[in-house]
């Protein structure tokens, strides 16, 4: 049978997340002999449009992108969208809080109008995506959880239950009790709750998980007296472009 | 002998980001030689307005997976001089070896996985795997133990979770440091077979030199990273807050980004400027990498960065034991740092491994950033690319299109471009 062919591609992002496939050093060399990259411009020069999966990483935040972005689909039997900001956008949405002529202006001063920018819009937006892989950036525990389930024609599932979870499991201190905001509450496990492990809460960077407790999240925040716009800023950091984060600025919203 | 070449690299491939190389020359005259960079605007400094403090490294950190820790200690080190902020003794040190980490971490995946490809003549690491495995499984195994450093000291290398302005909320074990020093003593054997397989390769990089500006962290006593001057070739070192003596940044239309110069039309950041402006303060063992790969400070070839990394991984490397050694002796304790915010503005520069890096951010007296500006090395490097080119095609003119076009990709790629990071760069079309 002949190897499934894998392309790699990089829209608005920082490109961490195909620096953590790089990073299963220790992996990589059967992940290459199971499968064929075939695309993958940060690793090799040789490019080629025939390819099964396309994993993506990164937000569409230029009109460019949105074309490049439907040509891979045409191109692959499977989509996959690697990481927080081809998943809900992640960082990235918090440029659509401000009006994008001060965006602009407060990058580029009177230069701003050169661009192609537009408000930043997750993959989903504009393609069918087959499967996300959340997180910022992705874990690769979950990559080559899913790589593997792929390969065995396995269609991979993702945990459903909160970071809360994981937390109980490490035997991590809660983050309330360190006076910190922490959306562990409601937030998609599957990272092994590791910001908290190392002493930070969590911001959902793996968005929520598909049926949230809020009245549970509400009681926590309450006992900790945690306002609704510390939760509301607190979820933008990673999950601005879901309705629940409700931008203000709706000239930013095309 | 008059030559008429046409190249037009789209989306050059083993760097960070996206870039094009147009080359034209008619008739062996030189009439358009740009480094394009299409990389999407992600605007970080207007994203971070408004937002807490306690949330800027974690933002900006997140301009680049392969520095993130670079811009975590730029970003740390600008809120803590806002604040008027000190690190515990414990604290810095551990901030100084996570920085040996992703230094070495850097370099090595740069010069292994980007940059070797081209001196072996594969399109990538992949065919590498085949036709010199050891040099592969090498390669791993060095990248995958200095991801391990960083990952014991804050929980991970790509967007670092335990680091924060004024100290850490995480604590490494000690057990965990020891353990690292057992297996970087190991590693020592894979340090010097690489310094053979570049000794071996060095040959092959392009005998190029245009001298130009160096511009770098300098320091009379240690190799800077994150402490020293800002210092240049051209011009006195000046203290950080006053980093925009010596960089200036201009919009230019007819080249898609900010340019940023200094005394001349460019300069060059990186390794290379480190190595030149600050080499008697390296190592022995790094001065004995650069006498046997043919550095000598200070170098005008651009391609010998890749050198100076291999440098600098040796430093490293010394460094990054003599610090654990230390933190052995010391009795390790958390201690999350007590922040009391205030307005005022602060400058945080940092070495990363592209270059010199500013991250300058303004705070009002509940501590919501105001203000932001970020100067990335990839920016600060562009203009000199750009001159590079323009030197080198007239002395290869004659060689064919396809060897032009590697050349020119191979200088682009010696600068380890990060263009994700370049977070000022435009994007417009060209004519």
């Amino acid at each position: 049978m002949a190897k499934p062919k894998m392309a790699l591609f990089s829209f608005t992002c920082c490109e961490g997340c195909s620096l953590e496939v790089l990073n299963c050093e220790n992996e990589i060399l059967d992940i290459l002999g199971a499968l064929d990259v075939t695309n993958y411009r940060e690793a090799r020069t040789n490019r080629s449009d025939d390819y099964d999966i396309a994993f993506i990483e990164g937000s569409i935040s230029r009109e460019g992108e949105i074309e490049e972005l439907k040509k891979i689909r045409a191109n692959a039997k499977m989509l996959i969208a690697l990481g927080a900001c081809a998943h809900t956008t992640g960082l990235n949405a918090l440029k659509n809080f401000r009006p994008m002529a001060d965006a602009l202006t407060e990058v580029y001063g009177d230069k701003g109008g050169w661009f192609d920018t537009i408000p930043v819009r997750p993959l989903k937006d504009f393609v069918t995506v087959d499967l996300s892989l959340p997180g910022c950036p992705i874990t690769k525990e979950e990559f080559l959880r899913v790589v593997r389930e792929l390969l065995v024609g396995r269609k991979p599932k993702l945990p459903d239950y909160p970071v809360c979870v994981e937390c109980k499991m490490r035997e991590t201190i809660c983050m309330y009790h360190k006076k910190q905001t922490c959306l562990g509450v409601v937030a998609r496990a599957g990272c092994n709750a590791h910001c908290p492990a190392f002493g930070r809460r969590c911001t959902a960077c793996r968005g929520m998980v598909d049926t949230p407790n809020s009245q549970a999240a509400k009681d926590v925040m309450a006992e900790f007296g945690v306002t609704m716009e510390q939760v509301l800023d607190e979820f933008r950091l990673y999950n601005g472009w879901t309705p629940e984060a409700a931008p203000p600025a709706t000239e930013a919203k095309k | 002998m008059s030559k008429t070449v046409d190249i037009n690299v789209h989306h050059v491939t083993r760097v960070e980001g996206h870039g094009n190389i147009r080359v034209r020359a008619t008739d062996g005259v030189l009439e358009q030689c740009e480094l394009q960079i299409v990389e999407s605007p992600r605007f970080f400094e207007s994203m971070v307005r408004g937002r807490s403090w306690v949330d800027i490294p974690h933002i900006t950190c997140r301009i680049c997976g392969i520095c993130s820790i670079g811009h975590t200690t730029a970003a740390c080190l600008a809120v803590e001089n806002a604040f008027e902020l000190k690190l515990r003794p414990q604290d810095q040190l551990l901030r100084e070896l996570l920085f040996d980490g992703e230094i070495m971490q850097s370099h090595l995946l740069h010069v292994y996985f980007l940059a070797a490809p081209d001196l072996l003549g594969a399109d990538s690491v992949i065919p590498l795997a085949g036709s010199h495995p050891e040099v592969v499984a090498r390669a791993l195994r060095m990248k995958h133990l200095t991801n391990e450093l960083c990952e014991i000291l804050v929980g991970r290398h790509t967007h670092p979770v335990g680091m924060v302005p004024g100290g850490f909320v995480c604590c490494p074990q000690k057990k965990a440091l020891a353990k690292m020093k057992v297996d970087l003593l190991a590693l020592k054997g894979d340090l010097l077979a690489t310094v053979d397989t570049i000794a071996a390769l060095a040959d092959r990089l392009p005998a190029f030199n245009r001298e130009t500006e160096y511009v770098a962290l300098v320091d009379k006593e240690r190799y800077p990273w994150f402490w020293g001057k800002v210092g240049s070739s051209d011009a006195p070192a000046v203290a950080w807050p006053d980093y925009r003596q010596i960089v200036h940044e201009k919009v230019v239309q007819h080249s898609s980004s900010k340019h940023v110069y200094n005394k001349r039309d460019s300069y060059f950041a990186g390794a290379l400027a480190r190595v030149n402006l600050n080499y008697p303060l390296l190592t022995d063992l790094a001065k004995g990498v650069a006498e046997r790969l043919g550095l000598k400070a200070p170098c005008h070839n651009p391609f010998m960065n890749n050198v100076a990394q291999v440098v600098e991984t040796a430093d490293c490397y010394v460094r990054a034991l003599e610090k654990i050694d230390r933190l052995l002796d010391m009795d390790l304790t958390l201690s999350p740092p007590d922040v009391r915010p205030r307005a005022g503005v602060g400058v945080g520069v940092a070495e990363v491994p592209r270059g010199i890096l500013f991250h300058e951010y303004e705070f009002d007296a509940a501590g919501q950033c105001v203000r932001a500006n970020l100067v990335i090395p990839t920016g600060q490097n562009l203009a000199n690319i750009e001159a590079d080119m323009r030197a080198l095609v007239p002395q290869i003119l004659d060689e064919p299109k396809e060897q032009i076009q590697l050349k020119l990709e191979m200088l682009v790629r010696a600068y380890d471009p990060c263009i994700s990071c370049s977070v000022h760069l435009l994007d417009v079309e060209w004519v």
